[in-house]
């Protein structure tokens, strides 16, 4: 339980430049979710953080101290690897138990014992406790390799995409089950993740990654509802938001476009049907709790939101004009 | 992995074939155990049985050899060898019938002892160093990597015998001739390339991310190492061992010039045994088979390993 605070972070991996100046306060007892596409340099946050990695500049500091002269033990963290990393010569109970076993813990047998069995219940694996780590099922590896984590109590947890290979009923208890491990222990997570709907669901707070910068960090109302940039507003929202040249609807300042906006941002809640211009229904995706529209408006298409009962179908018209729109400048910037 | 997968890789070889491939197992099995056949059976021969023409594959076993192998024997003057009491043991009586007697035995078991000290002795310190250099090779970044592994490799690009004699002017400096010391240094130097690169190769296999887990878990570097990688690394090691052992226990060049008494292993003792009264094959093979014993005995010991291939890990690729 601890205060995580990264100052100045930059790391480069021979030619790439994997973090670029990243200053990010993790505050103590927050749910951190970090997004942003493959290379943005979320897993390499996570490495600098655990001290797997040595950065080339900054500082980062743990419960108030810098850590960066410290060894990975030292620093008192639990990670879960996205390839899950279980030790293929130990059973699931040894694996569960080999941190509790470690010199920096070195817990009682029984202790450790009743640990084990309390989180094997937890993630559902009390029955695979004397297997082979490697005679798991990717999904029960990578329950065991939470575990591994969750036995401890460190001062903060790093998860690396922990979540993305299990099934979407597993994966919907497990977040649950995160979520309820945050709340009662109060502990610090920092979490890597594609998947927006543990990101909002999860997160108290939400940073954006983009190639080694982090481009906007705040609550995840804020992140969705006021992105800086079309980059960020991308990330989040299904269906994704509607990127249009400023004038698809006509003259911009008829919306209350502010000045130099080349782009209007247009989420399902920014679409208002049954006015405006007239837009051809391309598609419809009937998902069960929602119904997506795919609609042509002139050369654009759109993707929006129909009421679940609606007796439109593919050929149709519909009126649709933006309501109090994102705008956003030539360079993707929210203004 | 090719992308491409054809027709013939999926199907099952034909029952023809698996006969001939059965066969052909079996024929260069039968020929590369004959000639160990033949050694592990004139050891049971009798002097005349081993030397017959042609060789007598039914033949009345005799313990002669192996007695001949573990003994010194004299002849006596006729009437002292019948003025002997009755002989008391069975191998008394086997001399005995040969019109000999035992005078005390013979330095066998010691040159068989000095082999097992300085092959399993070479054997565990060219593991031990091997592992940890190719561990660093493998892991760290050390300067000048490529170099140093090739100048490791460069010591096999010869014969070892090729440095005989400045070897053997410097051990005679150093005191190191005929010691069981100098001998282990010696095979060690010689197996320590081998050891490197073989094992460097195992350990590229295993996963870093076991390490960063078990270091993240509370560990130092040191005992990740001893924890997590070790025995993943088994396999290798046990191979490695087998290659080291099989060296050191079969040198015979350096043995002959660097070792005479104290320090003298099997090798060059086995040819000596010819010379102690006339032609002795059966002793000669008797030395030879229990010479061949702790090498299969320990490479069955290690077959587990060797069989059990590469861990299916536990790492998502």
């Amino acid at each position: 339980m601890a205060e995580v605070v990264l100052t100045g972070l930059s790391k480069t991996y021979g030619a790439t430049q994997a973090l670029k100046d990243v200053t990010l306060t993790i505050p103590d007892g927050a749910f951190v979710v970090l997004l942003g596409p493959t290379g943005a340099g979320k897993t390499t946050t996570l490495r600098l953080i655990a001290g797997l990695d040595q950065p080339d500049a900054g500082d980062i500091a743990i419960g108030g101290a810098s850590v960066l002269a410290e060894t990975p033990a030292q620093r008192d963290i639990a990670m879960v690897f996205q390839q899950y990393s279980l030790y293929p010569h130990l059973t699931v109970r040894d694996n569960l138990a080999f941190p509790l076993r470690s010199p920096m813990i070195a817990m009682p047998e029984d202790q450790i014992a009743a640990r084990v069995a309390e989180v094997a219940q937890v993630l559902r694996i009390p029955h695979k406790l004397d297997n082979k780590a490697t005679a798991l099922s990717g999904g029960e590896m990578q329950r065991v390799s939470i575990g591994r984590a969750l036995v401890r109590n460190p001062r903060i947890y790093l998860m690396d995409e922990p979540l993305s290979s299990l099934d979407a009923k597993l994966r919907a208890d497990l977040r649950i089950e995160l979520k309820r491990i945050h709340s009662d222990l109060g502990a610090t997570f920092l979490y890597v993740t594609h998947d927006q709907i543990e990101a909002m669901t999860m997160a108290t707070h939400i940073g954006v990654l983009d190639q080694g910068r982090l481009v906007q960090f705040g609550p995840p109302r804020e992140i969705y509802e006021n992105p800086v940039s079309t980059y960020v507003a991308s990330r989040l929202g299904q269906p994704r938001i509607a990127l249009l040249p400023a004038d698809a609807f006509g003259p911009p300042a008829q919306f209350g476009a502010p000045e130099g906006a080349a782009q209007i941002g247009l989420r399902p809640e920014h679409i208002l049907q049954g006015e405006g211009p007239s837009a051809l229904v391309h598609r419809l995706e009937h998902l069960g709790d929602q119904t997506r529209l795919h609609l042509d408006l002139g050369p654009h298409r759109i993707v929006t939101l129909a009421d679940p009962h609606t007796r439109l179908g593919p050929g149709d018209t519909l009126l649709i004009r933006p309501q109090s729109p994102l705008w956003f400048d030539a360079q993707g910037q929210r203004i | 992995m090719s992308g491409v997968s054809s027709s013939w890789s999926v199907t099952e070889p034909s029952k023809l074939s698996k006969w001939l491939a059965a066969t052909l197992v079996l024929a260069y099995t039968l020929i590369t155990l004959l000639p160990l056949l033949w050694i592990i059976s004139t050891g049971f021969k009798s002097g005349p049985d081993s030397i017959s023409y042609p060789p007598k594959v039914v033949f009345e076993p005799s313990l002669e050899g192996y007695v001949n192998l573990f003994t010194t024997r004299t002849r006596l003057g006729a009437e002292a060898f019948a003025a002997l009491p009755p002989p008391e043991t069975w191998y008394d009586r086997i001399v005995r019938q040969s019109g000999m007697v035992i005078a005390g035995p013979s330095r066998f078991g010691e040159r068989f002892l000095n082999s097992v000290i300085i092959g399993f002795g070479s054997t565990a310190l060219s593991i031990f160093l091997g592992t940890l250099a190719a561990y660093g090779f493998s892991r760290f970044k050390v300067p000048l990597k490529d170099d140093l592994l090739f100048f490791i490799l460069s010591t096999r690009m010869m014969p070892p015998i090729a440095v005989a004699i400045p070897i053997y002017l410097m051990y005679r400096q150093l005191g190191l001739s005929d010691t069981h010391l100098g001998m282990i240094l010696l095979y060690t130097a010689v197996n320590i390339s081998l050891a490197v690169w073989l094992l460097k190769g195992f350990i590229d296999e295993i996963p870093r991310e076991y390490e960063e887990a078990a270091l993240i878990d509370g560990y130092t570097r040191f005992q990740a190492f001893r924890k997590v990688v070790l025995p993943q690394a088994a396999t290798g090691i046990a191979s490695t061992a087998i290659f080291c052992l099989i060296f050191a226990w079969n040198e015979y060049a350096f043995a002959v010039l660097l070792t005479s008494g104290k320090a003298q292993t099997a090798p060059p003792f086995i040819p000596t045994i010819i010379g102690v009264g006339g032609q002795d094959w059966p002793a000669v093979a008797a030395g030879a088979t229990i010479f061949l014993l702790p090498v299969m005995i320990f490479t069955i010991l290690l077959r587990k390993h060797l069989l059990r291939g590469i861990t299916f890990g536990a790492v998502r690729k």
